[in-house]
């Protein structure tokens, strides 16, 4: 293909004999000059309009993009000290050292063990505590009585309006190991009295064991927010008109047939936009409630990708290997959510975004 | 006319009733004992004993606590940030959000971009350390060497919450805004007394997601705030805890009640202010739930 040159935009006029400008070329740039022209005339007769973007578009530029920049780490050579700009370019060498392309070394083994637990903490998280809420919204329903159901509605929210450092030095408190002074926490006591597990791993401390990690974290993850998310789906079946009951009645339906053909219909939008946001953010497990309950007892089944960059990144200051964990991590969740949003939009003109 | 009820309706019922017992008590249980543990004597606590109730009452766990200066000193913190944070990060989305619900806004797309692309797409913590690291030395530089300053103005802003300002100011009939406008109303005037009033509940929902995000940060907190005197209250509480569960540092413990009791107080003395301003606020968190699914 020819390069475009200066002379493009000229005509060589024969009788003349010189070029002169094209007009269309004329028309266009005066498209284009009036374009900025009317942009700019348009911005400053609405001038408080656009002032008042300014300090948001500031707020998300300096802690929200410039962060991306320094995302650049992840190619470049590991030194925490120089800015991003100083460092020598390494290429894709920090994610070879990941995913193993470097020689098999511990750091990409934990890496995969991260990657790993991260998905099956979604994924468990996804089969056990997606149900409860609409379990528990069912049965909600079920109470006919206003004031026995708002109490026991109290009692599930109650969970939520913990922080995560208080709900995790709770669980901390009640798991605990024991030790010469003070016995056991007592919910590890009740386990060990009724012999779900043996006294001396609960005396060692359930969150010292990494076999229980995972229990405990979507165990304290219904206990915490099961009650709270129920509330979308409770005000879902409370829209039902007692009609359709009536009307399900009459025709003969059971208990069952009318959780069948009124209720869960009813609900089922509500269902798939739930669950389409839950897998848009499988892989953004929250890393402080896991940051807050793991210890180095508990890597191999806790340590997920955030907290892996992060011990990587802010304790032992390897940066660019951090920057690199990160920026996988990102992008498959980005993927995620927006083939979540895309899925949404086709099957129920939904969009989350 | 009344039914019978059939058999798998009070089959489904009594299911119902007894799960939703078990699961409402499960939820209240570790609550109810942790109150029972913070005010039980020494020897009750550390054996076990307390199951439920409290047994040899003592209030010397509180006391400890609330004689302790740096407690006070975490919740005024705290409550520095909540307020400040709050009005810092709500001032500004309602801004941006007005902006960005007018149709005739230029660029409009690019600008509804660049707020969902940083939902889509995070730098991650390692980055944002490093960014926030910066962002100190420039605040150092200009003078603002109170690392509180630097939560409250770097952190917090989200962009769902815009989103949500923006699709309740879109929710306003346009009719209104003319008329102000024909009335001689300037553009703020339009925003303060027109579309404020007009979306109330989705402006206090807002508030309350960036009251909520304020008062329970703690990795960013514990990562920036250098000086012990800021840490906010959920630092103070995580730094006790680790040290009042560490075997060593417990092993001298000799007073009256268990140490286990100061964390329990703790817990408490951070869950009764919630509970207390819960009623006022509960109709917006039960809105907050049903304004996630966002249409564009």
């Amino acid at each position: 293909m020819k390069k475009p040159m200066a002379g493009d935009f000229l005509i060589y006029d024969k009788t003349t004999g010189a070029y002169r400008a094209d007009p269309e070329q004329l028309v266009r740039d005066d498209v284009e000059k009036h374009y900025w022209r009317n942009v700019v005339r348009t911005v400053i007769k609405d001038w408080r309009l656009y002032l008042m973007l300014v300090p948001m578009i500031l707020v998300f530029l300096f802690w929200r993009y410039f962060p991306m920049y320094e995302l650049l780490r992840c190619f470049k050579v590991d030194d925490a000290v120089k800015p991003v700009a100083d460092q020598y370019f390494s290429g894709f060498y920090n994610f070879k050292l990941l995913l193993g392309g470097a020689g098999s070394d511990q750091m990409s083994l934990d890496f995969w063990r991260a990657l790993r637990n991260t998905f099956l903490l979604s994924f468990y998280g996804l089969l056990f505590g997606f149900p409860m809420p609409i379990i528990l919204a069912l049965f909600f329903n079920e109470i006919k009585s206003n004031i026995l159901r708002s109490a026991y509605q109290v009692m599930t929210y109650l969970p939520k309006f913990m922080s995560t450092v208080v709900m995790t030095s709770l669980v901390t408190m009640l798991v605990k190991q024991g030790s010469i002074t003070t016995e056991m926490g007592i919910i590890s006591r009740m386990l060990a009295d009724i012999g779900l597990i043996t006294e001396e791993v609960a005396n060692a401390g359930l969150l010292n064991n990494p076999g229980f990690f995972r229990a405990i974290y979507q165990i304290s993850g219904i206990w915490e927010g099961a009650g709270y998310d129920s509330i979308v789906y409770f005000a879902a079946i409370i829209a039902i008109s007692p009609t359709s009951y009536e009307a399900a009645q009459i025709d003969g339906a059971g208990k069952m047939a009318q959780m069948r053909y009124v209720v869960l219909p009813a609900i089922l939008s509500t269902i798939v936009i739930m669950l389409i946001t839950r897998i848009g953010s499988l892989l953004s497990v929250g890393y402080e409630k896991v940051l807050l309950l793991y210890n180095t007892n508990t890597y191999v089944t806790a340590d997920v990708v955030s907290t892996f960059s992060q011990r990587f990144g802010l304790e032992n200051k390897l940066t660019g290997v951090a920057s690199a964990a990160e920026m996988m991590g990102n992008l498959v969740s980005m993927l995620l959510v927006i083939g979540a949003n895309t899925i949404s939009r086709k099957a129920s003109d939904v969009s989350l975004y | 006319m009344k039914r019978k009820l059939e058999i798998t309706e009070l089959i489904f019922k009594v299911i119902s009733y007894t799960c939703l017992t078990v699961f409402a008590l499960c939820c209240l249980y570790p609550f109810v004992y942790a109150i029972s543990a913070s005010i039980s004597g020494r020897e009750a606590v550390e054996y076990s004993r307390v199951v439920l109730f409290p047994q040899q009452l003592q209030f010397d766990a509180f006391s400890r606590m609330f004689n302790d200066s740096m407690f006070w000193n975490a919740y005024t913190n705290t409550l520095f940030l909540t307020f400040y944070g709050t009005i810092w990060a709500l001032f500004f989305s309602i801004l941006g959000g007005y902006a960005l619900s007018k149709k005739r806004l230029l660029f409009r797309r690019f600008f509804n971009f660049f707020l969902v692309f940083t939902m889509w797409f995070s730098a991650g913590i390692v980055p944002q350390y490093l960014n926030y690291l910066d962002t100190r030395d420039v605040f150092n530089a200009m003078g603002i060497t109170d690392d509180k300053w630097l939560v409250v103005i770097a952190m917090g802003m989200a962009a769902m919450n815009i989103i949500l300002l923006r699709n309740a100011f879109e929710g306003v009939p346009s009719d209104i805004e003319e008329a102000a406008i024909v009335d001689g109303a300037t553009e703020m005037q339009v925003l303060t007394k027109v579309y404020i009033p007009m979306s109330k509940s989705t402006i206090a929902t807002v508030a309350l997601f960036f009251a909520i995000s304020r008062w329970n940060g703690y990795f960013w907190a514990r990562q920036m705030i250098q000086n012990s005197n800021e840490h906010p209250l959920q630092v103070f509480i995580r730094l006790r805890l680790e040290e009042y569960t560490d075997p060593e540092i417990m092993a001298g413990w000799n007073e009256s009640y268990a140490s286990d009791s100061v964390i329990y107080a703790l817990i408490v003395c951070s869950i009764v202010p919630i509970l207390v301003i819960y009623p006022f606020i509960q109709k917006y968190f039960a809105k907050g739930v049903n304004v996630g699914g966002v249409k564009e």
